[in-house]
């Protein structure tokens, strides 16, 4: 029989099971009421205004890719988390630790890259901190940016999903995971596939505006859209149905994942969000949140805890959550 | 169709077994048709004693391995490649053996070993990167060779009373180079039809409805659903290309033994590029896993559920046996797809 793991591998990281085993092991130790939700951002009350406030770490390799680059990552990463509480995002804060050796040109594309993505997003930065580490501590450079925004969605968008409620997604997925793996592994596939990495924030207005039944909004990151629907039904304790027909998938992505072995359904999205809206308000919201988006599933009492994708054949399936790292096929 | 008459049939590839489990076939089909897995994952059927040798070749100091990805989460008996990666040794996963090479030129001072596993459909294109690596004389690029055979296999199920198989769905990718004709054999000697198919949804369900008739009518011989593909003669250039390099020798299957002629062991011309010869790594045989039934479950005769380590002592987290670790891995489609 094997042992316990008793080191962090990477698979701790990658959006699945064993991260969730590792953050609860850090949730113990530091709870308190508003960290216990753990949602991607914290609701904070402060003389009578709701703020959201997030945080998070970006260590994408190759800093630039197809579509996208470390520092609009670092933008959008941490806007898209601050927007899925419901919040307008305002202000981020931006810390550097960088490898000895990097060149000053990739740090000064990197930071153009940063002042562009907040432009758009309608972000400023206001604070920042830089560190620089010997050759090995780190790789060529790690960014983390924080972030806050004010809320002011009448209701409360938690990871709780109510029965009633129609599931929409504002595009196709799997297209980040799949760049940046083309890039990373010199797969020497000539595709168009970019990731799809951009700041989420005026969609989620035009959703937050259209109605007031949102009771969650996700986006998808490591882990994929399976990954963030088991999420939300283990937290709603409630069944989720997703119909694989109506999840969009590009033919381009779609061709990768199958010659490597990867279900798309696990690969990462940077620019997708999935809202949760009772089912009268759905094609109402799938409007004002763009033509690309869709209705893919709903919320059931049957089946809790669990989400069933009913299959393009007309069977269905239990989609569970991500075990262990994707790997490649071998045949 | 009447179907008072229970069949059985085996999907023999483990990309057919991920599909079937994927689109949920199964759950569609009448009580009468029974799909069973077969062995056709390569890396389910390596036996642990070659990955604890594969493992034993990557901590040498001078060495670096390459393998696929699916290969380094495989447990041998002391542990996987990727534990030893954890520990120091310098392993890596590249997508295409070819990338082997390129490792190769850039370290000419290393030993670069690829860990070798594979059907057909692998194996020729490793006998290419080695017949490659003679024309540019590279010297320190080396296979450990566990490529195996399909057909010897499929004629060990074929034959098996035990397992009693009516008929077999059989793996497009790898008939693309075999060609059909080896399947005949199968077919006719055991009067087990034989029905090559693709891997989308009604692909397979195509050649499931084809095999039932061919039940049915008696009509024992192979037809192939993926022509857009897969030609009678296969590929004879890649065949060519393997039989050039390699020779069939009796080889080890996991949990199912040795089965005649279905490896592959270097011809004289390229003895060089054997690491088995290179670095002659004797470690003793592992003794059989307790209470996993992989061996079962590879040869059809048990389904995932009735093992009693599946889903509690074995998950695809912390595999016991191969077949939980790979994603085309019965145990591991069976984990994800069928609750």
């Amino acid at each position: 029989m094997k042992a316990e793991i008793r080191e962090i591998t990477l698979a701790h990281g990658n959006g699945g099971k064993l991260m969730h085993e590792l953050i609860e092991k850090l949730r113990i130790r530091l709870s308190n009421n508003i960290l216990d939700e753990l949602t991607d951002a914290a609701e904070l009350r402060i003389k009578g205004r709701r703020l959201a406030f997030s945080t998070d770490s970006y260590v994408v390799k190759p800093l630039f890719f197809p579509g996208g680059d470390i520092g609009k990552l670092a933008v959008c990463g941490t806007v898209n988390d601050i927007s899925m509480k419901g919040a307008k995002p305002l202000f981020l804060s931006l810390s550097f630790i960088i490898e000895e050796g990097l060149e000053f040109k990739v740090i000064e594309q990197i930071a153009d890259s940063i002042k562009k993505e907040a432009k758009k997003a309608g972000v400023l930065i206001v604070t920042g901190d830089i560190k620089v580490v010997e050759k090995g501590a780190c790789d060529k450079v790690y960014i983390n940016t924080s972030g806050i925004g004010v809320i002011d969605y009448p209701k409360r968008i938690s990871a709780k999903a109510r029965v009633g409620d129609a599931i929409i997604i504002n595009g196709s997925i799997a297209e980040h995971g799949m760049a940046i793996l083309n890039a990373r592994e010199n797969l020497g596939f000539k595709s168009a596939i970019k990731s799809d990495c951009k700041s989420l924030n005026f969609e989620v207005e035009r959703a937050l505006s259209t109605s007031n039944n949102i009771s969650v909004l996700r986006d998808p990151t490591r882990g994929g859209l399976a990954t963030a629907l088991n999420e939300i039904a283990e937290a709603s304790n409630l069944g989720i149905e997703v119909y694989e027909k109506e999840i969009p998938v590009k033919r381009s992505v779609l061709k990768l994942c199958s010659i490597l072995g990867f279900d798309p359904l696990y690969v990462a999205n940077e620019g997708k969000f999935i809202c949760f809206v009772n089912g009268k308000d759905a094609k109402r919201i799938k409007r004002a949140i763009g033509p690309k988006s869709k209705i893919i599933g709903k919320v059931t009492t049957t089946n809790k805890r669990e989400v069933v994708l009913k299959t393009r054949i007309g069977s269905g399936r239990i989609l569970p959550i991500l075990e262990t790292d994707q790997l490649p096929r071998i045949c | 169709m009447s179907s008072n008459i229970k069949i059985k049939l085996m999907e023999v590839c483990g990309t057919h077994t991920m599909a079937i489990a994927r689109s949920g076939i199964k759950k569609l089909l009448p009580e009468s048709i029974e799909l069973i897995s077969g062995p056709g994952c390569p890396v389910c059927v390596t036996p642990q004693h070659d990955i604890d040798k594969a493992i034993a070749v990557a901590k040498l100091e001078d060495v670096i391995m390459t393998t696929f990805g699916d290969m380094i989460r495989v447990p041998g008996s002391r542990g996987t490649l990727s534990e030893a990666k954890m520990h120091g040794a310098d392993v890596r996963v590249v997508y295409s053996c070819m990338d082997t090479l390129t490792i190769a030129k850039k370290n000419p001072k290393k030993k670069i070993v690829f860990m070798g596993v594979g059907f057909e459909t692998t194996s020729p294109t490793i006998a290419a990167t080695i017949k490659e690596a003679k024309r540019q004389g590279i010297k320190n690029f080396f296979v450990l060779s566990n490529f195996k055979c399909l057909f010897p296999a499929l004629e060990t199920i074929a034959s098996s009373k035990k397992i009693g198989v009516d008929g077999f769905i059989c793996p497009g990718h790898v008939s693309v180079i075999t060609g059909t004709h080896a399947y005949e054999a199968v077919a006719r000697r055991y009067k087990k039809p034989c029905v090559i198919t693709g891997f989308e949804d009604m692909d397979i369900l195509k050649g499931i409805k084809r095999l039932a008739e061919k039940i049915r009518d008696n009509s024992y011989n192979v037809e192939v659903e993926y022509k857009r593909v897969v030609k009678k003669n296969g590929n004879p250039k890649a065949r060519n290309v393997l039989n050039a390099v390699f020779k069939p020798h009796d080889s080890d299957w996991r949990g199912i033994g040795e089965i005649k002629k279905s490896g592959l062991v270097f011809r004289k011309e390229y003895r060089d590029f054997d690491a088995d010869r290179e670095f002659n790594i004797k470690i003793p045989k592992p003794a059989p896993q307790k209470g996993c039934l992989c061996g079962e479950v590879l040869q059809g005769i048990k389904s995932p559920k009735d093992c009693k380590l599946f889903r509690k002592a074995c998950t695809p987290k912390r595999p016991i046996g191969p077949c939980m670790v790979s994603a085309e891995g019965t145990c591991a489609a069976y984990y994800k797809y069928e609750s």
